[in-house]
Formats: C-alpha cells, sequence, structure tokens
C-alpha cells in the first residue's frame, strides 16, 4: 500500500463487501450476470431479426412447446437440488459429528469419484436401472450434484471457531442446541454456495434429460442438431444458459440476505 | 479479600465446590492429566489455579463443569453430588470464560449476554432489563453497544462482555479459563482490577486457572500452584505462598522477587500517604513559594494547577530564576498514581521519577498525598516480618 492511499478507502471497500458482495466474487459479480444474460438476451433476438427462419425452425421453437420444455427443465432442476439439500446437508452434518468424523475423507472421496463419471455416462446408468422419464434423470442429477453441496457442508462446520462451540457448550447448550444456533448459522454462507453450485450444476444437466426421454430444453436443441437448423439450436442452448444465468444470480441475492448478520 | 482471607481456615465447612479424588486419564495415555486430585473452594473466593502448561490445570476447570468428564472421583457442588447428574443443566448454572472469549459472531452483543437466561426460558423483558444492568456492571453503555456486534468490539471490550455473559444468569459460581491472557498488557491491567472491584460487590466463587504466577498473586484469595497431573504443590494464599513457599518446585515457579511481587498484593489506598509535602498552586508569589520550600526539609516542591492536580517539580533555581515563569520552568510531573494502584506500580513509578517519590491523585486527578520510597521500603521489611511470623506459627501448630 502506497502512503498516498486515502485513509478511508480499506473501511469503505470493507463496508461495500460486508453490504454488497457475495464472498467469492465481489459485489461486481452481481452486476456482471444480468448483463451477461442481457448481451445474450440481446443476440438470441438479433439472430431471430436476421437470420433465416424457415418453418421447420419456426415449429421446433413453437412457444407452447417451448413453455412446456421450460417448466420440464425447471422441475427436474428444482427436484434434484431439493434431493441434493436433503441428503447432502445432514450428511454433512453427520459426517462431522464426532461419532463419524472418521467416515468423512472415505465419503468425500466416494463422491468426488463419483463426479468423475462423465455425466452422461451416469444418466444411462440410470437409465438401464429405472427406465425413461423425468425422474430418473432427477436421481442422477442428485447423485452427480451431491458433491459440492456436501463438501461445502463439512468445510462449514469445520471452519466455525472452536472456540465460538466451546463457549455455547460450556454456557449449558446442548449438543443440539450448539449445533441450530451457532454452527449451522456459521455456516450458512458456506453453505448457500454449495447449493447454488448444485443449482446451475443441475440446470446444465437437464439439457440431458431428453437422451432418456426426460424432456426439458434438451428436446430443442436435439431437434435442432437432427434436423440441422442451427438457429433452433442456438436458441435452446441460449434459454438454457439464460436460465442458468438467472438463477445464479438469484441465488447470489439469496446468499447475500441469508448470511447472517455480524458475520 | 482480606475477608476471604481469613474465611480460608475455615474453608472446608462452606465450600460451594468440593472435589474428592478427581482422576482424568484420557483414552490411549498412560500417565492421568489430573491424578486424584482433591479440592475445595470455599463461598465468595478467588482460588487461582496456576502452574506450567501442560500441568492439567485447564483440564481440572473443565471437570468441574464437566466439559470434560472424569475418570473417577466425584465432584460436589453447592452440597449436591453433580458427578452424573445432566451436564447441560449444571453449566446453566455455572458461567464459563475461555480465553478466546468465543463470542457468538452473528448475534448482537445484547443477544450473547442474554444466551443462559434464553436457554433458562426468561422472558423477553426480563432478559432485555438484565442485558443492560450487565452491560452497565462491566462499564458499557447498554444503548451504544447492546445492538453491536462481536467483530465491532475491541479485544477489551470483547473481554467485558465475555464476562457479562458468563454472569448473565447470575450464577454463584464462575470458571475463568486464562480470561484475559490473550489481551495486551495494558488494557490487562486495566480488566484485572475493574475485575476485582466487580468482585469485591458480587462476592462470586471463582475458580481461576493461569499461567502468570503475578496474575495469580494480583487476583487470588489463594492460590494453588500445580505440578504434574494436577498435583497440588502448595495451596495458600499469595502472601504466605510468597514468604514460605512450600519447596522447591513452588520457589523455582515463583521466580525471583517474591517481595517484589508481595508489592502487587498491597494498593496505594491501604498505606499511609505523606502529608505537608511543600505545594504551591499558580496564584503564588515566588517569595512565597521560596519560604514554603525552605521552610520544609524537601529538595523540590510541586505545582499544582488550578484544579489541585500536579503538573510540575520546581526546586529552588527554578524559584529564583526570574527569567522564567514558575508554571514554565522545572520538570512536568509526568506520572501519578491512584489510590488502586498497587505498590509495584508506585515502585515502578518512583524509580523512574527520580525524586524518590510518586504523586498520590485522587479519582478526580487532585493531589493527595506523595508515596516516599522509604514508605514502600517499610512495606516490605514488614511483609517479611509477618511472613517470618505467619510460616513460625505454622512450625509450631505442625509440631503440636
Amino acid at each position: 500500500m502506497t502512503a498516498r492511499t486515502p485513509a478511508a478507502a480499506p473501511g469503505l471497500f470493507r463496508r461495500v463487501r460486508s453490504s454488497m458482495s457475495d464472498p467469492e466474487g465481489g459485489w461486481i459479480g452481481l452486476v456482471i450476470t444480468p448483463v451477461m444474460a442481457l448481451i445474450l438476451l440481446g443476440t438470441m433476438l438479433w439472430v431471430w431479426n436476421t437470420a433465416d427462419i424457415d418453418q421447420t425452425t419456426r415449429n421446433i421453437l413453437e412457444g407452447s412447446k417451448l413453455r412446456g420444455q421450460f417448466q420440464e427443465h425447471l422441475f427436474m432442476a428444482a427436484w434434484s437440488t431439493v434431493f441434493v439439500i436433503g441428503i447432502a446437508v445432514p450428511l454433512g452434518i453427520l459426517l462431522t459429528r464426532p461419532r463419524f468424523k472418521r467416515f468423512a475423507t472415505p465419503v468425500l472421496t466416494f463422491a468426488s469419484s463419483g463426479q468423475a463419471i462423465p455425466a452422461y455416462g451416469l444418466l444411462i446408468l440410470f437409465f438401464t436401472w429405472i427406465g425413461t422419464g423425468p425422474w430418473t434423470s432427477i436421481y442422477a442429477f442428485t447423485l452427480y450434484a451431491i458433491l459440492p453441496v456436501l463438501r461445502n457442508t463439512i468445510v462449514g462446520l469445520e471452519q466455525v471457531d472452536d472456540a465460538v462451540i466451546e463457549a455455547g457448550r460450556g454456557m449449558g447448550m446442548t449438543k443440539l442446541e450448539a449445533l441450530r444456533k451457532i454452527e449451522l448459522p456459521l455456516s450458512v454462507p458456506v453453505i448457500l454456495a454449495g447449493i447454488r453450485t448444485a443449482l446451475v450444476i443441475n440446470i446444465g444437466m437437464a439439457a440431458l434429460a431428453v437422451f432418456i426421454g426426460g424432456g426439458g430444453l434438451g428436446e430443442t436443441i436435439n431437434s435442432g442438431l437432427k434436423l440441422r437448423r442451427d438457429v433452433a439450436t442456438f436458441m435452446g442452448a441460449g434459454i438454457v444458459a439464460m436460465l442458468a444465468l438467472v438463477v445464479d444470480w438469484l441465488a447470489a441475492l439469496a446468499e447475500r440476505y441469508l448470511r447472517p448478520r455480524g458475520v | 479479600m482480606s475477608q476471604a482471607h481469613a474465611s480460608a481456615e475455615t474453608a472446608t465447612a462452606e465450600a460451594l465446590i468440593h472435589l474428592d479424588a478427581v482422576t482424568k486419564v484420557y483414552a490411549g495415555t498412560e500417565a492421568p492429566a489430573v491424578d486424584r486430585l482433591t479440592l475445595d473452594v470455599p463461598e465468595g473466593e478467588i482460588l487461582i489455579l496456576v502452574g506450567p502448561s501442560g500441568c492439567g490445570k485447564s483440564t481440572t476447570l473443565r471437570l468441574i463443569n464437566r466439559m470434560i468428564e472424569p475418570t473417577s472421583g466425584r465432584i460436589v457442588f453447592e452440597g449436591e453430588d453433580v458427578t452424573d447428574v445432566n451436564p447441560d443443566q449444571l453449566r446453566r448454572r455455572i458461567g464459563y470464560v475461555i480465553q478466546q472469549i468465543g463470542l457468538f459472531p452473528h448475534r448482537t452483543i445484547a443477544e450473547n449476554i442474554g444466551t443462559v437466561p434464553q436457554l433458562l426460558g426468561w422472558d423477553k423483558t426480563r432478559i432485555s432489563g438484565r442485558v443492560d444492568e450487565l452491560l452497565e456492571m462491566v462499564g458499557m453503555e447498554p444503548h451504544l453497544y447492546r445492538d453491536r456486534y462481536p467483530k465491532e468490539l475491541s479485544g477489551g471490550q470483547a473481554q467485558r462482555v465475555g464476562v457479562a455473559r458468563a454472569l448473565g444468569a447470575d450464577p454463584d459460581v464462575l470458571l475463568m479459563d486464562e480470561p484475559f491472557g490473550a489481551i495486551d498488557p495494558i488494557t490487562r491491567d486495566r480488566l484485572q482490577n475493574e475485575f476485582l472491584r466487580l468482585q469485591a460487590e458480587l462476592r462470586k466463587t471463582i475458580v481461576f486457572v493461569t499461567h502468570d504466577i503475578d496474575e495469580a498473586i494480583k487476583m487470588g484469595d489463594r492460590i494453588a500452584i500445580l505440578g504434574d497431573s494436577s498435583a497440588i504443590a502448595q495451596l495458600d494464599t499469595p502472601e504466605r505462598i510468597l514468604a514460605q513457599p512450600a519447596n522447591e518446585f513452588v520457589e523455582d515457579f515463583l521466580g525471583g522477587g517474591a517481595t517484589l511481587k508481595g508489592l502487587n498484593l498491597r494498593r496505594v489506598r491501604e498505606i499511609e500517604v505523606a502529608e505537608g509535602y511543600p505545594v504551591i498552586r499558580p496564584d503564588t508569589s515566588r517569595e512565597q513559594a521560596l519560604a514554603a520550600l525552605r521552610s520544609s526539609d524537601e529538595d523540590f516542591l510541586l505545582l499544582l494547577d488550578a484544579e489541585g492536580s500536579p503538573t510540575r517539580w520546581l526546586d529552588e533555581d527554578n524559584i529564583t530564576d526570574p527569567a522564567t515563569a514558575l508554571g514554565a520552568s522545572g520538570l512536568p510531573v509526568r506520572v501519578t498514581v491512584e489510590p488502586e494502584d498497587t505498590l509495584a506500580d508506585a515502585l515502578e513509578f518512583m524509580l523512574q521519577s527520580a525524586h524518590g517519590t510518586a504523586c498520590v491523585v485522587d479519582s478526580h486527578g487532585r493531589f493527595d498525598g506523595m508515596i516516599r520510597l522509604e514508605t514502600i521500603m517499610g512495606e516490605i521489611a514488614s511483609m517479611q516480618r509477618a511472613a517470618r511470623e505467619a510460616s513460625a506459627e505454622r512450625k509450631r501448630k505442625g509440631a503440636s
């Protein structure tokens, strides 16, 4: 730091960080995402207005079809995220309790290797096991996206200062009260960051569901590819990307407002 | 403090905490961390557990509120055997302060202090009233601090809140594990004095762990010096431990200058302050000043300001030098001592001031009198005499 740096600057930045930013990207992250979404939207509109649109493309991109696919897409992404949270957060809590701590590393290793399987392979694996339909995809995506939430839950709980827990227990909080009133609130930012990652992974993954008959916006992309209608493919992919950007942005906002004050 | 010293003799009868042959052996270790420790803590006393690191003093403290479960032995608390009661319920009756403080960063100061009352199910108005009362007790303005978060506090303020939080539900007992250990020396000194003042009012029963013998001497009504496995090397009042270390281990642990350490025990208000030191006020003339100095046995006189606070030392040359105004000549008074300061502080100031004296001021900063080096020497001599008598007394008792 040079002597010319105004003395107020560090304090100013700290204030900005704590009130406006998410832990990873800083407040700029919150602005960049909408800007990117707008640029994408602009490009899509430009393509739509300038490209040569034939009837096949119009059929693929028909409004009611897109709406249905959009709903299926969100349905799959939402449910798989709900399952991820329902499994990974309790599992993470369990794996940070003294009795089960020793299983944390093996379970995390297993979850990481699960993610090393190509997503498409995992989907096919579930297809041969359960059969066709959106729920098969939901189960497969759940398994695929568990890792970030599980890892962040464990890391989030472990980074809580032992002295704070010691103080709470020393004043007569039960183990459950210490977990509920101290450990979980203090790990909320880290856990939320994991959930946000899982949500974005799931939105991207849901585009693959079409290959096992799960529907979603993958259908538009797939039709465009099969019928060689590049505009349709681009539009399908663009909508998925927009959805991912908007959801990520909403999750970033949630991170900011659900983060406990004072931390 | 002296009150508790007197009651130390009858300790066993009114012990609030009683440890009976308490032992802790950690799984996978041979040597016990605490080995058959029997200890009484009488009501209203500060008992210090002091010893080298690794002697088991923290473990001992944590055995009392069962943060660590004893391997064997009994813990009796207010006459009730609590070795097997629900530890969470037990801890709500015991205040607990740790070195790292451990304030909840996501909760306001008020919520932090209200933790135990809230666990006990007090209603909101009662908790809020109690929080304000405690904040005032530790010298922090409730309306300024109650809605702040811990990260907005300085180290000293955080430790005050830590103490207030431990006093939340007005427990009879406080356990303090190196509470002032992580604080800078100047703030620590102030917090220690504040805490002693608080304790004089509250008269809690306190078990206090430290590795700092000087802190032990200053804070303790009694001190237990612990060796390996929390074996008690000596358990006595600070005065008697300083005067008569029970063995070589204690002597080593005390280090040099036991009598100097003893000066930490006495406060300026307890000794007689020399009055009649020559002082002049801003409106005194040179002639009057000279007369005042010559009629005393002193080499210097003291110039007070309009409020009566000492400002400058003047000798005869300063007074007679017509070139300089009285208020600008001589040497400034840099340090003063207050009634609550220890004699050790006073001695240090004297050695700094080169006059062999230290100005005593009252709480408003007004000149109150002078302490001389001879007075402190006299105190040292009488402390040594008292120590000799005490040990002779004990030997006689032991023999009979």
